[in-house]
């Protein structure tokens, strides 16, 4: 078949890392990719440190959307808010794998639009997204 | 299979090459299999060749212009219009006004006639089962005006819930909006029974008749409603243009839509007198060149007939249901076949429409996955989005094999 479907990707499809909700979490952000009306929450909790000690991703979509959810919950644990405001599409990219066209990039971007959005949130700033 | 659905696919094989893009491959090896045709018609190469021609020798603005090139493009333009008004069976050409598209018409309704008749607390009532654009605009007047806007419900098999409707007909709605035929379910509503209901309590009737003037026979005389409208791109036509009929009497209580040329009898420095219908609607220098290609359109679908169409896209849509049912784990939305136009939206369990939408494309196979600007209809049935299949007057029974080929690798791909 096709790199897009590449076993990683689905296997982080069927078996998703980090699925579920967190309660109590330091933030939590919720979006939608209006193209289909996914939805996608992410709920994060903070050590001491103000790094990431626990993530959780809930939320319906494709197997790229859902992939890269799984994907980016795994890389961020023990990150930094600044290290995830660094975060970009590259980023996604190089943990997919794959190549994307322009509509599917808003699929695998999402889970990080969301987190990047509730990391801003939580110190009182708005995020723009600039894809 | 018997004789005349052998004749009848030998006779669609002969219009494929009517069609430049159905003989495109997707990429080497890979011919295009076109199931999106409810999103957008693939055109004809009459209609192309006529757009092609008006520019090469006849472009020139219309009305008003005296040189020869000025009376050739009106003639073209006006003619494009009669073409239309007799394919939906208009009593006149002032009933028929070219807008941008259906979307662009039934909010010529909602500005004009809805701003002017609206009042706080009046009614107005649109179905569950309605694209965005026959929902937005009225939800955006209801706003405006304070006015209410109630949906009539759709029934688990996709029809209209007819008890409901009666229930909120006796509330004496000013305006009922309704499709004639769903772009998901593929639902062919009672158009004629609803109109004459609605008419019973005084309220008007609009219908959304993108999905059913490119696929059925539409009399404007036996639907009875009020207003119509339709685009061209989804009916062999380019796009850009699209189509509002309205009764005579309705729209010359209007008032004008947008302000500008044509659409004025006299200007003076500070006020102005409308121009007749339909020019009233019709500011600035309209879509000429695709009123031509929309002309070509309706002649290239009479000369198939509408009921031959609609008799076509039965048969293919009944075997795409009996096909896609057969596949597990596939659910397919809406009424049955003999109830329902060229459409199939369903669900793979397990599989995300864009997925699904994906791996077919790799086939070939053109499919739309996503909520088909049908959101609230999606909510109904609690799905996020569905992979719709649609067919028209070129698709075969070998299309819809090749879409259940390709949904088989979808299955072995998520397996």
């Amino acid at each position: 078949m096709d790199d897009l479907y590449r076993e990683v990707i689905l296997d982080h499809y069927k078996n998703p890392r980090h699925h579920g909700t967190l309660d109590p979490h330091d933030f939590s952000y919720e979006d939608e990719n209006p193209l289909c009306g996914d939805k996608l929450r992410i709920d994060v909790r903070l050590d001491g440190a103000r790094r990431v000690a626990a993530v959780a991703f809930s939320g319906r979509g494709c197997a790229i959307s859902q992939a890269a959810a799984s994907m980016l919950s795994e890389a961020i644990v023990g990150k930094s808010l600044d290290e995830i405001k660094r975060l970009g599409r590259d980023d996604i990219l190089d943990l997919l794998g794959i190549e994307l066209g322009p509509v599917r990039l808003k699929c695998a971007l999402l889970s990080l639009k969301v987190l990047k959005a509730g990391a801003y949130g939580l110190e009182g700033q708005q995020y723009h997204d600039e894809d | 299979m018997d004789s005349a659905r052998v004749d009848s696919m030998e006779a669609v094989a002969a219009r494929r090459s009517d069609f430049p893009a159905l003989a495109r491959e997707v990429r080497p090896g890979v011919p295009l299999i076109y199931l999106d045709s409810t999103a957008t018609s693939q055109k004809p190469l009459a209609v192309i060749e006529a757009m092609d021609r008006y520019y090469r020798q006849s472009n020139a603005n219309v009305h008003r212009g005296i040189h020869t090139l000025a009376e050739e493009a009106t003639a073209l333009y006006e003619g494009g219009r009669e073409k239309v008004r007799a394919l939906i069976k208009a009593q006149s050409v002032r009933e028929v006004i070219f807008t941008r598209n259906a979307t662009e018409s039934i909010n010529l309704v909602a500005y004009t006639w809805g701003r002017a008749n609206i009042k706080p607390r009046d009614l107005i009532v649109y179905t569950e089962m309605e694209h965005h654009s026959n929902l937005v605009p009225w939800q955006m007047l209801a706003a405006e005006k304070g006015a209410e806007v109630r949906a009539v419900p759709v029934t688990e098999d996709g029809e209209l819930d007819r008890a409901a409707l009666m229930a909120l007909l006796a509330r004496r709605p000013k305006l009922v909006c309704v499709t004639h035929m769903s772009n998901v379910l593929g639902t062919i509503n009672p158009i004629t029974e609803i109109a004459a209901e609605a008419h019973t309590v005084g309220a008007l009737v609009l219908v959304d008749a993108a999905q059913s003037v490119p696929h059925l026979p539409v009399d404007v005389q036996t639907l009875g409603a009020d207003f119509l409208a339709f685009s061209g791109h989804k009916m062999c036509g380019p796009t850009g243009i699209g189509v509002l009929w309205g009764r005579q009497s309705v729209l010359e209580g209007m008032p004008p839509f947008l302000g500008g040329g044509d659409m004025i009898r006299r200007v003076h420095l500070y006020d102005f007198k409308p121009n007749d219908l339909p020019y009233k609607f019709e500011a600035g220098t309209p879509p000429i060149a695709e009123a031509v290609g929309l002309g070509a359109a309706v002649d290239y679908l009479n000369s198939i007939g509408m009921d031959a169409i609609q008799a076509h896209e039965q048969t293919i849509t009944a075997y795409a249901l009996e096909r896609l049912e057969e596949v597990p784990g596939v659910r397919v939305y809406g009424p049955a076949a003999e109830r329902r136009g060229g459409v199939a939206a369903f669900s793979v369990a397990g599989v995300h429409p864009h997925d699904v939408a994906q791996i077919l494309d790799r086939f070939g196979v053109a499919v739309r996955a996503g909520h088909h600007c049908a959101m609230p209809l999606h909510d109904r049935y609690n799905l996020p989005a569905t992979t719709r299949a649609s067919f028209y007057l070129y698709s075969t029974l070998a299309d819809v094999d090749r879409l259940i080929d390709g949904l088989y690798q979808v299955k072995k791909v998520f397996g």
